[in-house]
């Protein structure tokens, strides 16, 4: 009962209704990051629906996602499965220690041509 | 046409070739970009979460600015053009965001979304004309295959962007020959470069960019243009997949209006 709850909480934050999915898989079969992700964006949709986050919560695949918005945009539903992705990936993040990109790890991963744009970016996809 | 602009911060410094080109083309064209007195980062991605109103407030204070300037706000970066056109949707169709950031910003008069978000590719469209470009053009770029590479930011989701046809779309294109050129259409234009994930996985980064460069390739594309400052480093630090040259799309329109680097 209680991942239901969670769910439903996720679905508020996300403004997602995963009920509305049809299970085409096009969301998946459009993802760019398809290959490297453990769970899907369709899995994403149907396990926050019926309530299995633990899995999700512990999983790479928040962090994967590449925000490019091919699912929202290509979804013959209109479910919006970034959004769940996202949903879950900030119930993640949001407890304290609980931050998937640390400031001190930022000087290792610089070079000299990359923009700002994908420091603060990455912060906001993976540090509250 | 008098616009309130916004840069945002990697046209400051990783990309002032996309600042300064448009700067110089915008006067050349007769429109006036007035850069927001203040502003501040717009974050560089959306924050999705409905319960998101803290990193939603800075493009908020960018708009509330615009209003108040009663001028549409003008933008440049991809990124920062999705995040600012969302988030000005959010407050004219979203509610509860919309009660939430007012309450926080305190304004003399609330603010529900009333300023327009364009982007300069969009006013050179819809407000100079392409075909009013073709006639100020003076060193036209005849012969060159320029692939456009629009990303995702600009497009999608296109039911709140409305930027062009999401899945077709052409704005880069009649660019390309508005200034002379040739466009080349490819498969890979409008799907991801790998974006921020290019800190923690440069592998995924890499066959993203591998897909968009073989393919503009294989359509005879001689160089890629964008509007996107980490497009442009995926597209130029992330290549493993031979020499593409990428350029920002204000890079090649000062070009054909004859404008040098010095703007003149």
């Amino acid at each position: 009962m209680e991942n239901l709850e969670i769910a439903r909480e996720l679905e508020r934050i996300s403004g997602v209704n995963p009920r509305k999915c049809m299970k085409c898989g096009k969301c998946s079969g459009t993802c760019p990051a398809y290959d490297k992700m453990e769970y899907h964006p369709h899995q994403f949709v149907s396990m926050v629906e019926t309530g299995r986050i633990e899995k999700l919560l512990e999983s790479e695949s928040l962090f994967t996602c590449l925000s490019c918005f091919a699912c929202v945009e290509r979804c013959p539903r209109g479910v919006e499965p970034a959004n769940i992705i996202e949903a879950v990936r900030l119930m993640k993040i949001r407890p304290q220690n609980e931050n998937h990109l640390h400031a001190e790890q930022i000087p290792e991963l610089l070079d000299e041509n990359l923009p700002q744009q994908a420091i603060v970016s990455a912060f906001r996809k993976y540090k509250k | 046409m008098v616009y309130s602009y916004y840069p945002g911060c990697t046209l400051k410094t990783k990309a002032k070739d996309l600042d300064k080109g448009a700067r110089r083309a915008a006067e050349a064209l007769g429109i006036v970009m007035e850069e927001l007195p203040e502003w501040q980062c717009c974050g560089g991605v959306y924050p999705m979460g409905k319960d998101e109103i803290a990193t939603k407030l800075s493009s908020v204070r960018a708009l509330v600015a615009a209003k108040e300037k009663k001028q549409d706000l003008l933008t440049l970066c991809s990124a920062c053009h999705h995040v600012l056109k969302r988030v000005n949707n959010d407050m004219a169709t979203n509610e509860d965001i919309r009660n939430k950031a007012n309450a926080y910003m305190e304004l003399e008069e609330p603010y529900a979304g009333e300023t327009r978000v364009i982007h300069y590719l969009e006013m050179l469209r819809d407000v100079v004309g392409f075909d009013k470009l073709k006639e100020a053009v003076t060193n036209p770029l005849t012969g060159r295959k320029i692939g456009a590479y629009y990303g995702c930011l600009l497009l999608r989701p296109s039911k709140t962007l409305q930027f062009d046809n999401p899945e077709n779309p052409t704005i880069i294109e009649d660019f390309i020959r508005a200034i002379g050129a040739e466009p080349v259409v490819y498969a890979y234009r409008n799907e991801c470069c790998g974006g921020y994930v290019t800190l923690e996985n440069k592998d995924l980064a890499r066959s993203k960019v591998a897909n968009i460069v073989e393919s503009a390739k294989e359509g005879g594309a001689e160089c890629l243009i964008t509007a996107c400052p980490l497009c442009m480093y995926n597209l130029s630090n992330n290549n493993a997949a031979g020499d593409l040259p990428v350029y920002y799309f204000t890079e090649l329109l000062c070009e054909a209006l004859g404008l040098d680097k010095e703007g003149n």
